[in-house]
């Protein structure tokens, strides 16, 4: 017991037990609710393996053919869509997140940072139906024209606009990682007669390595999120893409698209739920990472 | 460190082309995004009066306004708020002040962080499975606002456990010294310190409340509704679904063109007006902050 | 302040608990919740917003959520009324028996499938059997239906829509549709699609024929109000309102309404076509 429990101990009132006790409550119960979400999906997941879909089928086919007489419950072809949009928003959004963070913390001017930064969190805000509508509006018919291609609701687009998306919260968390560096390693740097950009590349970004992974995985994660942005601009194909320009179903578009309309307990509800589950791990898996990424990168 | 046989003058060209590059894309990034703020209000301003935002939609939607939306998105934002406020700041609370690293501690503050990166989708799929179904509450205003709540529980707590944080560990002291007990050290002392930093999380997560769809669709929302919700049993319209089914389910996807950009211009002022409150109340915070 | 701030947490937490037990006990209230088909959602919101107009002590909230999900809704008693774009499936009649639920079937109106282009799309006409061939995925391109030398970029409903099933049941046969199909959520969304789209091609309801789109005859004839009413064009089905025996006064009312004069009336204005044997 430490010397401090030992000094409260004879204080406890009942109030202080019992405020004592309702914030274990909360906590207990914020934390309990993660619980109850896992439950929840795994056991609505089960549905669907024990009404004749092998596990080998929902992970390996390709098929999604949910309402047919015969159904068929393939996730191969969504998780794929959304690996797939994910990984391009991220290619699009981590070098211009990664720029604008930089451009903030070592390139801006006081002033200017005083007001781009809050203008860029602001961005992070905008809620995604709104940028799900620009997609669908202004740049799906613009790409269809200018490009010429079958269809403007397709990979590049869906993943253009989850960029703008993700590129706003990972420029914020990537300055906090940025700005946290210490000025002094920096001016030594300079006092050995490096550049801006040679400090800044060799000395400020190493430094900040651990907070610019986790900023970067938690906006991929975001993008593999979304849904509104997907199910408006992805077009809605069950199938694996050929091309950026090909339409795509990504998980969380279809488990919007079809959710509110299956009959409960159905094997379609559980293969949906099934689909939840892949995210929710997806999801968990990227956490992780950027918990031990931004931990490898702390020990080095 | 640097290599040898690269003059000065490569070094400055380097240095030249890479801070260009950084400050092209970034600035591009910026251009972008105030052109696509200024294209949505140029659309949309045309159409906002003060008929458009306290009017029932008429004519299947391509006249009138969308006072039923208003209503919805404002009931089940401030609801949620019911829910995660007491619950989030009390988890905070117990985070900060009662609990001592340990396991325990750990294991509850990655079950938050991770609940954050948990996508609304699956929320939305939860509350369908536990509010709508199983508690039989329907799709209801009340649905929708303990799963927006519980969506929205983790950056309550987060937010409040981060400001407790940052009150220095003297106030504390002080107050145990003066012989107060925790709790009221917590209730006297510590809590109206970190209160405004609390509410700034609060500010941010009500927004995060307005402008979900997803979870809104699937637990709360009508496409069309005559009258005011009468109870928490209600179903409800609200601002973001309103858009998407104009946009994507609707029957005159064209004629309600000003309608759609309208209430995306509503939303987008109500979201970012939200977050620049909470951002210059952070501001002042920090400026006033005398320690 | 912060004693009664904390009272007033405790209080809002215990009303919550507490709805969870009174939520039984609640009386439902009058109104009446109509769900269902999203083809027949511009026949129910122009219904209701006249009905309203005449009656306004009623009322009414109209989703649309598809077929299925209305009549999961409706046997649920979350909904009194559901339109569907189909009949029972065997899977629904059972499940309305072990809730002991009476559903009763009103036919409102007759809905044919058109199928459209974009209006410079030189193709004029199909054969049921090449729709089938273009769906499945065997025809790929518009030079082999006598068009232009352009990849066709079909575009399905999604697939919990009744119009989707009947598309799958009288085009498809029962067939799976290609994967790479793109997917609408609605009708509406359809016919923006393919206005905005030389490649695409789609199929909605006659109520969704505007003035951007191309309607292509299929094995001779184009789909319209009267090839619809006297049964000659192939892609036509019936559109249906179920209510349950022991639904609501009101909704009896707003059913009486939509299938007399007044409903009927409003059919034709929104595209659709009277029941066979309401002329």
């Amino acid at each position: 017991m430490s010397p401090e429990a030992v000094l409260l101990k004879p204080k406890l009132s009942p109030t202080e037990h019992g405020a004592r006790l309702f914030f274990l409550a909360c906590a207990v119960v914020a934390l309990g609710q993660m619980f109850l979400i896992m439950l929840f999906l795994f056991k609505e997941s089960l549905g669907l393996f024990t009404s004749g879909t092998s596990l080998k089928e929902f992970f390996f086919s390709v098929n999604w053919y949910p309402t047919y007489d015969s159904p068929e419950f393939g996730s191969l072809a969504l998780v794929v869509g959304s690996l797939t949009v994910t990984f391009f928003s991220t290619v699009l959004a981590a070098p211009i997140g990664l720029s604008l963070a930089v451009f903030l913390a070592c390139l801006a001017g006081r002033t200017t940072r005083e007001w781009v930064k809050p203008a860029v969190e602001m961005m992070a805000g905008i809620p995604s139906v709104v940028l799900g509508f620009v997609g669908l509006v202004v740049v799906a018919p613009l790409m269809q024209d200018i490009l010429d291609i079958p269809t403007g609701l397709n990979v590049l687009n869906a993943s253009v606009i989850l960029a703008l998306m993700a590129v706003p919260s990972i420029a914020s968390l990537g300055e906090d990682a940025l700005s946290a560096v210490p000025g002094e390693i920096q001016d030594a740097s300079y006092a050995l007669g490096a550049t801006k950009w040679e400090t800044i590349w060799r000395i400020t970004v190493p430094a900040a390595m651990s907070g610019l992974s986790t900023a970067v995985i938690l906006g991929l994660g975001r993008a593999l999120g979304e849904t509104l942005v997907v199910l408006m601009v992805a077009g809605g194909a069950a199938q694996i893409p050929h091309s950026i320009f090909d339409s795509v179903r990504p998980l969380t578009a279809t488990l919007a698209a079809e959710m509110g309309e299956t009959a409960i307990d159905s094997p379609h509800y559980h293969a949906l739920f099934a689909l939840g589950t892949i995210l929710f791990l997806l999801t968990l898996a990227f956490n992780l990472l950027a918990y031990w990424l931004g931990r490898y990168w702390r020990r080095r | 460190m640097f290599l040898s046989g690269v003059t000065l003058a490569d070094r400055q060209k380097r240095e030249f082309l890479a801070l260009s590059l950084i400050k092209i894309l970034g600035l591009s990034f910026l251009f972008v995004m105030g052109t696509l703020v200024i294209y949505l209000i140029y659309q949309g301003a045309g159409i906002i009066s003060w008929d458009f935002l306290t009017q029932f939609p008429r004519d299947s939607m391509t006249a009138g306004g969308i006072w039923p939306a208003v209503v919805g998105t404002f009931g089940l934002a401030v609801g949620s708020m019911f829910v995660s406020l007491p619950l989030g700041f009390g988890a905070a609370v117990y985070l900060a002040e009662y609990a001592r690293p340990g396991p325990l501690l750990t294991v509850i503050r990655l079950g938050v962080n991770n609940l954050a990166g948990v996508p609304s989708v699956v929320f939305g799929l939860f509350g369908l499975a536990i509010f709508v179904g199983f508690l039989g509450f329907g799709r209801s205003l009340l649905s929708g606002c303990l799963t927006l709540g519980i969506l929205t529980l983790p950056t309550v707590t987060a937010a409040a456990e981060e400001a407790l944080r940052q009150t220095p560990a003297s106030f504390r002291e002080a107050a145990l010294a003066l012989g107060a007990n925790r709790w009221q050290a917590i209730r006297q002392v510590i809590l109206p310190a970190a209160l405004p930093g609390m509410l700034t999380g609060a500010i941010l997560a009500l927004g995060r409340a307005a402008g979900e769809t997803a979870p809104v669709i699937f637990t709360a929302s009508a496409a069309f509704t005559m009258a005011n919700p009468e109870s928490v049993f209600s179903e409800v319209m609200a601002l973001p679904t309103h858009i998407f089914n104009l946009a994507t389910n609707g029957t005159h996807i064209e004629a309600t063109r000003p309608q759609q950009f309208g209430t995306c211009l509503v939303l987008m002022v109500l979201v970012l007006g939200l977050s620049l409150i909470a951002i210059i109340l952070r501001a002042r915070l920090r400026k006033g902050r005398k320690w | 302040m912060l004693k009664s701030g904390l009272a007033l947490c405790l209080l809002l937490l215990i009303s919550a608990l507490g709805g969870e037990i009174w939520a039984e006990d609640l009386p439902r209230g009058e109104t009446v919740r109509i769900s269902g088909s999203t083809t027949l959602l511009p026949i129910t919101q122009k219904a209701a917003e006249e009905f309203l107009k005449l009656h306004p002590q009623e009322d009414l909230t109209v989703s649309g959520t598809g077929s299925g999900e209305g009549l999961k809704s409706l046997i649920d008693r979350v909904v009194d009324l559901a339109g569907s774009s189909r009949d029972l499936k065997a899977a629904e009649s059972r499940r309305a028996k072990e809730h002991a639920v009476m559903l009763v079937r009103h036919t409102v109106a007759r809905d044919g499938l058109a199928v459209i282009v974009h209006p410079q799309n030189p193709v004029g006409k199909l054969t049921l059997e090449q729709l089938k061939g273009i769906y499945l995925g065997t025809i790929k391109n518009w030079s082999e239906v006598g068009g232009d030398d352009r990849v066709i970029v079909p575009i399905n409903r999604d697939s919990s829509s009744g119009t989707f099933e009947m598309w799958i049941e009288i085009v498809l046969k029962g067939q799976r549709h290609r994967p790479d199909a793109q997917v609408q959520s609605s009708s509406g969304s359809v016919a923006y699609a393919v206005a905005g789209n030389r490649y695409a091609m789609g199929y909605v309801g006659l109520g969704f024929i505007g003035s951007g789109v191309k309607v292509l005859a299929i094995d001779g004839v184009k789909a319209s109000y009267e090839a619809v009413l006297r049964g000659t064009y192939p892609i036509a089905r019936d559109l249906y309102i179920f209510s349950r025996a022991d639904s609501s006064a009101g909704a009896g009312r707003f059913l009486q309404f939509l299938l007399g004069p007044q409903g009927r009336a409003l059919l034709g204005a929104e595209g659709f076509v009277p029941p066979a044997g309401a002329l």
